[in-house]
This record gives structure tokens, C-alpha cells and sequence, in this order.
């Protein structure tokens, strides 16, 4: 029931904000809100069984960890919402804030899921749930942003689909009770008919793929994240490119248990290393900071399955590097919205001198650089080290030296955007705008922070048990 | 039982070159609807036994792609005032090409396939690979928003076919969830339609490429 009880409860949240007139009060239903889910979600991953099987949802440790990592930041950006809706009373904070908590209820679904077609369903409602949040701005551009997302989202949902259905017509040819729980799914697989495994996973790897915005099917990602508000930009980039990449590890731990895993894993590494490449490429010289924290998140989607390409070590490296991206892309992307906020603008030629214009800010932003682009002591440096002493390990030396190369590229082309905006004098334009630094609007920033900075130096057992867990259900060997 | 689903079948690949093939909107929207009508009848025929929630399916499946989202299109069409999709990134004729060479490939791939005896020698297989392709065909050529919805649509009922193969094995659930994401979707996609509208006074998603690096 308390499976049950995490995706309700936001839905029912949805209702009551969509209904209370008062903007006070919705703006505290917030932050209540998003703490609430928080408590349950730590209560019940803490408490989670093995899945017995035969269950629509239930929490095992896959589907904990990505629960935890939505949750907790739908909370950081919870306690961030209040404020920047409180500057844009202009527009009507109602369908906003349903839809946040709809996201939520939809993401808690997808990482509780135990069934193929269920997970595919919450995955195709939070897209639903999201496009009006694009579209909060309601400019042409947020308009173009919100269409290519639904429209680009929707056609990798349905190839996603028919991946379902390849696996299940696997099971299906082999004779076997046909039943897309996971947990039948993985007993019976190696059984399973090996061409439409593989076609399934191939279909799977699109669908999935371009949710998660892997290059080439990266398409969308510059323009939703670019056009949309901080906060959502934080939400798809942590949250929802999590749910995706929680649903091609279910397709791949069915694959791995039919026995094609290293067909599977040489589809990730290529579709990893692509990743890597094109977000250096696009990097260099991107003058839009909201495109250039998109562009980043192509690039940490790459190695996220590059990671779980390599297999072994990497499959913890990457499960770790899931909870830092989540973490850090809330840094990157609310600071840049209070970035924007200040300078009426996003883009580097127009903003310069954040660190003395927003003495919080700033200063979060370029910390959130020197984290994102793995640089010690934060936690991407970690996961990132762990994949690629994987790659070592394996000896793979030639894919090590393309990663490494491709981040030093990447912390270059990102340096030089970042440190544009952050040095320098801010513009007068810039002054005579009223929006101020204020601890509302950082302290979920700097907690965010501080969690990156945490898990750089010390992961808690609990988690670490928990990232264990889950490796060892995609076949990593402790 | 094929017997019956192939004459069928050869009927859905056909309107698939009539989507192709035509330039009038209108004509479109309705070959997508007598498409997803069609598709209706499919489940009927398939199976071995009828079952009760086969036939609420059917009944689904037939009033939304065949009235409910059609409608939603044409109104959508009207209120615009568009009836020719114009200039498409790819010719008709060429598209008609394209569309039959794929329709090709998707009958030697699927003879490729190792399929249940059941499923051997039937249409189920090459109709919905050569019904997504066409759909994703229309989506990536054409320009207008309303003509993507109809390639959308067609991407859909490809997947539908498919479908089929697991009528036995799929749970109600999980069919009924297909239908109502779609339903959902084109609702959702024809709110952001009309906005385009508002905002372009066209439903060209030319308008829409502002974005780019």
C-alpha cells in the first residue's frame, strides 16, 4: 500500500492545487508537499522487499534509488518554486503547480513499476504532464520548445512501445506463459526467441533513448531545456531523463538475463561515446547558457550508458553518476534561472559579472560547473573516475583516452561560457533590474550543493548498500 | 483464422499509400480514420475465442481513431482554414516511392523472423513494420502540425497491428492504457495546435524554427 500511497498522493495535491483560488496558499502547498514525498519515499525504500513478483508496483532497488533521486529533488525544487512564482504572478500558478505534482506522482509510478506496459504508460504521462510546463512562458519560442518535445517525445514513446511488444512476442515464441512482470521476465528470458530479444532491445534503446535525450535523438533537448523556466529545466534534466534511463535498464536487465547482454552493451558504449562527441562539439562557443546546460545533459546521458556499456564497475559508477547528474543539474539549472531572472537574458553575450551581481548565485553557478564537469572534491568526479578506471580495468584503453578527451573538451567549451558570466562587470542594463539575491531562492541550491559536495567525500551506507543492490540487478558482480 | 485478417490487412497497407499519396488534408484525416475503423474490425478477427474484453477494445479502439480524433483534427483543420499540405520536405510521388520500397523491406525483414505457427505465413508482421514506417515516413516530410498528428496517428496503428500478435497474452489493462495515452495525446497536441494557431495564424511548423544553433 505505501507503494500505492506515493503516487497518490501527489495526484491528490494535484487536485488541490489545482482547485484552492488562494496563490498563498498553493505556493505553501509546495514545499509541504514536496517534503511529504520525500518522508515517504526515504520510508519506503529503507523498508523495501526483494519484489516478490506478480505485484504492479513495489520497490525494489533499481526502482528505490530512482524513486529517492526524484524525490529528493522534487523537494529541493519545491522549496525553490514558491519564490520564483511569487516574481511571476503575471501568470496563473494553478495548472503550474498541478502539473508539478502530476510529474511527480508520474515519476514515482515509473520507478515503483514492475510491469513493462505499465512503465511505459507512466513514462508517456509524465511527458503529457510536462509540455504545459514548457509552456508557462507562452512565448512563440516556448510554443516551438513545447511541440518538438511532445511531438519528438510522443514518436520515441510509441517505437518504445513497440519494443515492449518485440520482448513480448519473444516470450511469447518460446513458449512461455506470456507475462511482462519483470520478475517473470528475467526467469524466463533465456528462453526467449534471441531476434526478437534483440530487435525489442534495439526498440527500447530508441524509444527510451530519445526521452533521454541520447545523441543522435537529442534533438528536442536544447530547445525545451532552453526555453523552459529553471525549475522545470532542473525536473526534466534530473528527473525525468532519470525515469528514462530507469526504463532502458529494466529492458536491459531482461536482455542481460536472456543472454545477449554484450550485443546490448556495445549498442550503449556506441551510443555513449556518440553522446560524449556531439555535446564537446555543440559546447564550444554555445552562447545560450540554458542550451549549454542541455548540451551537458546529452553529455552526462552518454556516460551514464556508457557506464553501463562497459559493464562491472561501471554499472555502479553509473548508477552513482544517476543520483550526482540528478543533483547537480538542480544546482546548474536554478541557478541559471535566477542567472536569467537578474539580466533579462540568457545569453553570454548579454550577462557578465554574475558573481557581483548575485552574490549567491554566481558564485552556485560556477561551483555547479566545477561539479558537473566532474572536478574533485564533488560527486560526479567519483562516479566519473569509477567508469573510467571501469573502461581501464577492461582494458579498453582506446574508449578510455576518447572519454577523457571528450571531458577535457567539455570542461574547456563549458569553462569558457561560464567564466564569461560569471567574471566581468555586470552591464548597467543589468542593475536596473529589480530581482535580488535572496535566501529563499538559494538555500535549495546550496543544499543541492552541499549533497554533490557529500557524496564527492563520503557516500552513507545505506546508499551505498542500495547502489549495490541495484548493480547486482543488472548482472554487476560484486 | 488469418483467412480472414489478411484481405484485411492488404486494405490498411493500401490506405497507407492513399496517406502517402495525397496533398488534401482532409482527404488525409479521413484515410488515417478509415485506417484506424479498419484496424477495429482486426481484433475480431484474430483471435481464437471471442472474449469480452476483446470486444470493448474493439469497440474503443473503433470510436476514438475512427471518430473521436478525426473529429478533433477537422475541427482543428476548420478553424484554420488549411486544406492542402504544401510543399512537404519530400514529393508525394517520391514519398509514394519511398513508402512502397519500405513496405517491401518490411516483407523480407519479417520473413527473416522466427514467428509462432499461428502468426506463419500471415500479414500481421510486414503490415504494421510497413504501417509504422509510413507513419514515421509522414512525420519526418511534412511540414504541417496537422499532418504530423495524421503521421502520428498512423505510427499508432502500425503499433496496434502489432498489437494483435498478443491479443492473447496482453493484458486489458495495458490495451486500455495504449488508447487512452493516445486519446491524451492528440488532446494535449491539439491544445498546443490550436496555440500555434494563436500565435502563427498558420499551421506550419516552418513558423516553428526559430530554435536552432
Amino acid at each position: 500500500m505505501p507503494a500505492m500511497l506515493l503516487i497518490l498522493l501527489p495526484l491528490a495535491i494535484a487536485a488541490v492545487a489545482y482547485v484552492v483560488p488562494s496563490n498563498r496558499v498553493r505556493l505553501m502547498i509546495l514545499p509541504a508537499g514536496g517534503t511529504a514525498h520525500l518522508v515517504l519515499s526515504l520510508a519506503a525504500v529503507s523498508s523495501r522487499g526483494s519484489g516478490r513478483g506478480g505485484e504492479w508496483l513495489a520497490i525494489d532497488a533499481l526502482g528505490g534509488l530512482v524513486l529517492l533521486i526524484v524525490s529528493t529533488l522534487f523537494a529541493i525544487c519545491s522549496f525553490y518554486a514558491p519564490g520564483y512564482l511569487l516574481v511571476r504572478l503575471d501568470r496563473d500558478s494553478r495548472l503550474f503547480t498541478s502539473c508539478l505534482f502530476i510529474f511527480l506522482g508520474m515519476t514515482s509510478a515509473v520507478a515503483l513499476s514492475q510491469h513493462l506496459g505499465l512503465l511505459w504508460v507512466a513514462i508517456e504521462t509524465t511527458t503529457l504532464a510536462t509540455a504545459p510546463l514548457l509552456y508557462f512562458n507562452r512565448s512563440s519560442r516556448s510554443l516551438e520548445a513545447a511541440w518538438k518535445y511532445l511531438m519528438i517525445g510522443s514518436v520515441g514513446i510509441a517505437i518504445a512501445l513497440l519494443g515492449s511488444l518485440f520482448i513480448a512476442y519473444a516470450a511469447h515464441l518460446s513458449g512461455s506463459e506470456v507475462s511482462l512482470f519483470f520478475r517473470t521476465l528475467h526467469e524466463n528470458a533465456a528462453g526467449f526467441s534471441r531476434p526478437w530479444l534483440r530487435g525489442g532491445f534495439v526498440f527500447l534503446l530508441v524509444g527510451y533513448g530519445t526521452k533521454m535525450g541520447l545523441a543522435p535523438l537529442h534533438s528536442w533537448k536544447p530547445d525545451a531545456y532552453g526555453e523552459a523556466p529553471g525549475l522545470v529545466g532542473a525536473l526534466l534534466a534530473g528527473g525525468m531523463t532519470t525515469c528514462a534511463f530507469l526504463a532502458l535498464l529494466r529492458g536491459y536487465a531482461i536482455i542481460e538475463a536472456g543472454g545477449e547482454g554484450a550485443f546490448a552493451r556495445e549498442l550503449l558504449v556506441t551510443l555513449g561515446v556518440l553522446s560524449l562527441l556531439v555535446a564537446a562539439a555543440f559546447m564550444v562557443r554555445q552562447k545560450d547558457i540554458k542550451r549549454l546546460l542541455a548540451y551537458s545533459s546529452v553529455e552526462q546521458m552518454g556516460i551514464l550508458v556508457l557506464g553501463i556499456g562497459l559493464g562491472g564497475l561501471g554499472i555502479f559508477g553509473a548508477l552513482l553518476h544517476t543520483v550526482n547528474n540528478a543533483l547537480t543539474k538542480g544546482v546548474m539549472f536554478l541557478a541559471a534561472g535566477n542567472i536569467h531572472r537578474a539580466y533579462g537574458s540568457k545569453n553570454v553575450t548579454e550577462v557578465s559579472g554574475a558573481i557581483r551581481r548575485l552574490p549567491m548565485s554566481g558564485p552556485l553557478f560556477l561551483a555547479g560547473f566545477f561539479a558537473v564537469t566532474g572536478s574533485p572534491p564533488f560527486g560526479p568526479f567519483v562516479s566519473e573516475f569509477t567508469i573510467l578506471s571501469a573502461a581501464i580495468r577492461s582494458d579498453r584503453w582506446g574508449l578510455a583516452a576518447v572519454f577523457l578527451a571528450a571531458l577535457c573538451v567539455i570542461f574547456i567549451g563549458m569553462g569558457t561560457t561560464v567564466f564569461a558570466v560569471v567574471q566581468g562587470r555586470p552591464s548597467e542594463e543589468s542593475l536596473r533590474h529589480t530581482y535580488k539575491d535572496r535566501l529563499r531562492k538559494t538555500l535549495p541550491i546550496f543544499v543541492s550543493l552541499g549533497l554533490v559536495l557529500m557524496l564527492g567525500l563520503w557516500i552513507p551506507a545505506p546508499l551505498r548498500t542500495l547502489l549495490e543492490e541495484a548493480s547486482a540487478m543488472l548482472g554487476a558482480r560484486p | 483464422m488469418t483467412l480472414f485478417a489478411d484481405p484485411v490487412l492488404v486494405l490498411v497497407m493500401l490506405v497507407n499509400f492513399v496517406v502517402l499519396g495525397t496533398s488534401r488534408m482532409r482527404a488525409t484525416i479521413r484515410a488515417s480514420a478509415a485506417q484506424g475503423a479498419i484496424l477495429a474490425v482486426l481484433p475480431l478477427l484474430v483471435q481464437q475465442e471471442v472474449r469480452w474484453h476483446i470486444l470493448v477494445m474493439a469497440a474503443g479502439a473503433a470510436t476514438l481513431k475512427g471518430l473521436v480524433i478525426p473529429g478533433l483534427l477537422q475541427k482543428a483543420m476548420r478553424d484554420v482554414q488549411i486544406r492542402h499540405e504544401v510543399e512537404p520536405y519530400v514529393g508525394f510521388l517520391a514519398s509514394l516511392f519511398i513508402g512502397a520500397g519500405g513496405s517491401g523491406m518490411a516483407i523480407l525483414f519479417s520473413s527473416k523472423l522466427p514467428l509462432a505457427p499461428e502468426h506463419a505465413g500471415g500479414l500481421l508482421v510486414p503490415a504494421a513494420l510497413s504501417t509504422v514506417f509510413t507513419g514515421f515516413l509522414i512525420l519526418v516530410t511534412r511540414r504541417k502540425a496537422i499532418s504530423q498528428v495524421v503521421g502520428y496517428l498512423v505510427l499508432e496503428n502500425g503499433i496496434f497491428i502489432f498489437g494483435l500478435l498478443l491479443i492473447d497474452a496482453m493484458p486489458f489493462m495495458v490495451e486500455i492504457g495504449v488508447l487512452l495515452d493516445l486519446f491524451v495525446g492528440i488532446f494535449v497536441m491539439g491544445i498546443i495546435m490550436n496555440r500555434i494557431r494563436e500565435e502563427f495564424a498558420s499551421l506550419d511548423t516552418e513558423h516553428l524554427a526559430e530554435l536552432r544553433d
